[in-house]
């Protein structure tokens, strides 16, 4: 009774909060009903006939939702999602609620939930989940959360959680996210990139905003002979060996095109598999790793894999490209430091002279602290930006940050309302160039909404 | 004339965008025609009192800390007291600010040794308890001026009779979220838990210890003003978030 009552509440909730357009509906549903049946989660997610996949980690989790996903629908199976970054419990709730039957099973055969990093044990422990992808951990939202040892913590309690017969899927790149990993005694599948991009002048020593440098064991500083993206890549403590795990999935032959995607190959066992992908940036190439790996502890055959892959456009905001007016935009949210840097990689190396849109909120969904701006290299952009509009709650502390990154202040523009910046932005461009915008989360959510206004971009929550 | 930085554990104690503050410290040196020259000093690295005039220290995590504890008391204590003694500026933010006092007692784990620099003594009490975290505007106590930033931390600070507070708490928890006192200086040393980016956005502090670094060897030391538009802009969008 109490599970009928709960879903009909939920369900009625979701239709009103979309008839009303308050929002997408993606959360508010999974409150009412877990409020209504506190077990709601464990019991519909203890109906999907091949189980839950949780997906956690500072960034890609959205990105790689949706490449599991592509991948499963490639395979034949219904996936319920949290597909709007909806991630936290009341989400989950949200998405399982909504494909839930009164009467009878749930309408779907895999949960697949992308959870926040600090929601990882109560996600775990209500679900229940047949695989845990566990892909990285950078500073992120430290307002939130205090500190990244903390919710190394927190994962290590959700290990705990853990069934034995579960299988763990984790970054071998990432020495934290190794060090976390280690700790389950379950079943374990690791992932990571065999080499550097072709061409690319790989550091050799992680980039300033990189976290965790030295070893969890014995606190010296872990020698890289790679690095990828931040603090990840073939770390080694000289002094008591703890090192990368050999990755059970490896990406290599990577080649970056910018804007415009990446291929790669990659490998498990004996079989290699050949990818080619819209998406954008080296993140991505973790994500189609992460995701690739997701599918084989789900026995997945390795070649719906490549076809699910390879079938993945980008999630909303994330490499998004979207027409203004006649010119072309790429959206690529940034929302913290590793990323930034990665996505300003992206785009100087798609744009000679880009004309960027920077976004910076501080909201508690971006992080309220915004001290992070300044472990972004936006260095990169002085020999190359054309011009930076800059706009959102904290823009006049984005355009401080740029003074003193060397873009003087006639490249830059403060304009807090949104509207008006994408305006000044989009007039600035020349003939088949591309505008780069480049929000935090609730920035590109204002930003979205905007431009879905006007016709250019459809509802996050139908895609 | 040189400005001669000494930047401290830059790759261990570097939290939230301390190096905002090398960056802000170097850019207005150099603006004003000041050449600006950065040592930076890592875990075992002996450091020179007389190599550098303002010496920084970031914030990091307990584990951070731990490792840092002992090398600053034991490595680069000595050299550290004696440039402080001889008017050098030292600036230390958030975890690098709670090493300068008398120690520091986290929420588990033994106490960490603190280099005494400062007159105070740090207390976390205890994983249940709350984080001191959000917006914080102060009002700095020799000149008055407002000072703005964010902080996040565990430990409660109690100031000693011989260090003074930097400031008062305008809104925001400060030292210890219940004296409304925020920070400490005694001397040319200062520490605050305006952390990360402290400087960029409160250029009369940069500008402050600039001048205190290049009176240690220069004589008539006098800053020209600078336009700091962008930065004024910044710090009142920031006094907004409270």
């Amino acid at each position: 009774m109490r599970r009928l009552a709960a879903i009909a509440a939920g369900q009625l909730t979701a239709a009103a909060s979309r008839a009303t357009r308050l929002g997408g509906g993606t959360t508010l549903p999974g409150r009412v009903a877990m409020a209504l049946a506190p077990g709601i989660i464990t019991e519909v997610a203890g109906e999907l006939s091949q189980g839950v996949v949780l997906i956690s980690g500072t960034n890609g989790k959205t990105t790689t939702a949706r490449l599991l996903g592509g991948i499963l629908d490639a395979g034949g199976l219904v996936a319920i999602h949290n597909r709007a970054g909806a991630n936290l419990l009341s989400g989950i709730a949200s998405s399982l609620v909504e494909h839930a039957a009164p009467i009878g099973p749930v309408r779907g055969d895999v949960g697949l939930f992308e959870v926040d990093e600090g929601t990882l044990p109560a996600a775990v422990e209500a679900t229940r989940p047949r695989a845990l992808i566990l892909l990285n951990l950078f500073r992120d939202q430290l307002d939130r959360y205090g500190e990244i040892d903390l919710i190394a913590d927190r994962w290590r309690r959700a290990l705990g959680a853990l069934a034995e017969n579960a299988m763990l899927v984790y970054n071998a790149d990432d020495p934290l996210v190794a060090d976390v990993g280690r700790t389950f005694a379950g079943r374990s599948l690791t992932f990571g990139l065999q080499e550097a991009p072709e061409g690319s002048r790989a550091p050799q020593s992680p980039e300033h905003a990189a976290d965790s440098r030295y070893c969890y064991r014995c606190g010296r500083p872990f020698e890289y002979a790679l690095v990828t993206l931040g603090h990840m890549g073939h770390y080694r403590c000289e002094r008591c060996g703890t090192g990368r795990p050999a990755p059970d999935v490896r990406a290599h032959g990577i080649r970056l095109h910018g804007a415009d995607g990446s291929t790669l190959s990659l490998t498990y066992r004996e079989q290699t598999l050949s990818i080619s992908t819209v998406l954008p940036g080296l993140y991505n190439v973790y994500d189609i790793t992460a995701a690739a790996a997701g599918a084989l502890a789900l026995d997945v055959a390795t070649e719906t894999i490549g076809r699910g892959i390879m079938a993945t456009a980008p999630a909303f905001g994330r490499g998004e490209h979207v027409t203004i007016d006649g010119r072309d935009a790429l959206l690529l949210l940034a929302k913290n430091p590793a990323g930034f840097n990665e996505v300003l990689r992206t785009v100087l190396m798609a744009e000679e002279a880009p004309v960027v849109l920077i976004a910076i909120n501080d909201l508690i969904a971006d992080g309220r602290d915004i001290s992070w701006l300044w472990d972004v290299d936006f260095e990169m952009l002085r020999d190359r930006a054309r011009s930076v509009v800059v706009t959102g709650l904290r823009a006049e502390d984005m355009a401080l940050r740029l003074k003193y990154a060397g873009v003087e202040g006639s490249r830059v523009t403060i304009e807090r309302d949104g509207a008006r910046a994408l305006q000044t932005a989009r007039s600035q461009l020349k003939n088949g160039e591309r505008l780069y915008i480049l929000p935090t989360y609730t920035a590109m959510l204002r930003l979205r909404a905007l431009l879905e206004r006007k016709g250019y971009v459809r509802g996050f929550w139908k895609q | 004339m040189e400005l001669r930085i000494c930047h401290l554990y830059p790759d261990l104690l570097n939290l939230y965008g301390d190096r905002g503050n090398i960056t802000t410290l170097v850019h207005r040196a150099r603006w004003r025609g000041i050449t600006a020259s950065l040592i930076e000093a890592r875990l075992g690295d002996r450091i020179d009192s007389r190599a550098s005039d303002l010496y920084f220290i970031g914030g990091g995590e307990d584990r951070q800390q731990r490792l840092a504890s002992p090398d600053l008391c034991r490595v680069k204590g000595g050299a550290l007291r004696d440039a402080a003694a001889s008017g050098a500026a030292v600036l230390a933010v958030c975890g690098g600010y709670q090493l300068l006092g008398h120690y520091y007692r986290p929420s588990d784990g033994p106490d960490l040794e603190g280099l005494g620099l400062l007159d105070l003594h740090t207390v976390h009490p205890g994983p249940g308890a709350r984080r001191l975290i959000g917006n914080i505007v102060i009002r700095e106590r020799t000149e008055g001026v407002r000072l703005v930033g964010f902080e996040n931390h565990g430990g409660r600070t109690h100031l000693g009779p011989h260090a003074e507070a930097l400031g008062t708490v305008e809104s925001g928890f400060g030292n210890n979220g219940e004296d409304r006192s925020e920070g400490a200086v005694t001397g040319t040393v200062y520490g605050t838990y305006l952390h990360g980016p402290l400087l960029p956005k409160n250029p009369w502090l940069a500008d402050v210890l600039i001048a205190h670094a290049l009176r240690r060897r220069n004589t008539g030391v006098d800053l020209a003003p600078l336009p700091d538009v962008e930065e004024h802009l910044a710090a009142e969008a920031a006094a907004q978030r409270r």
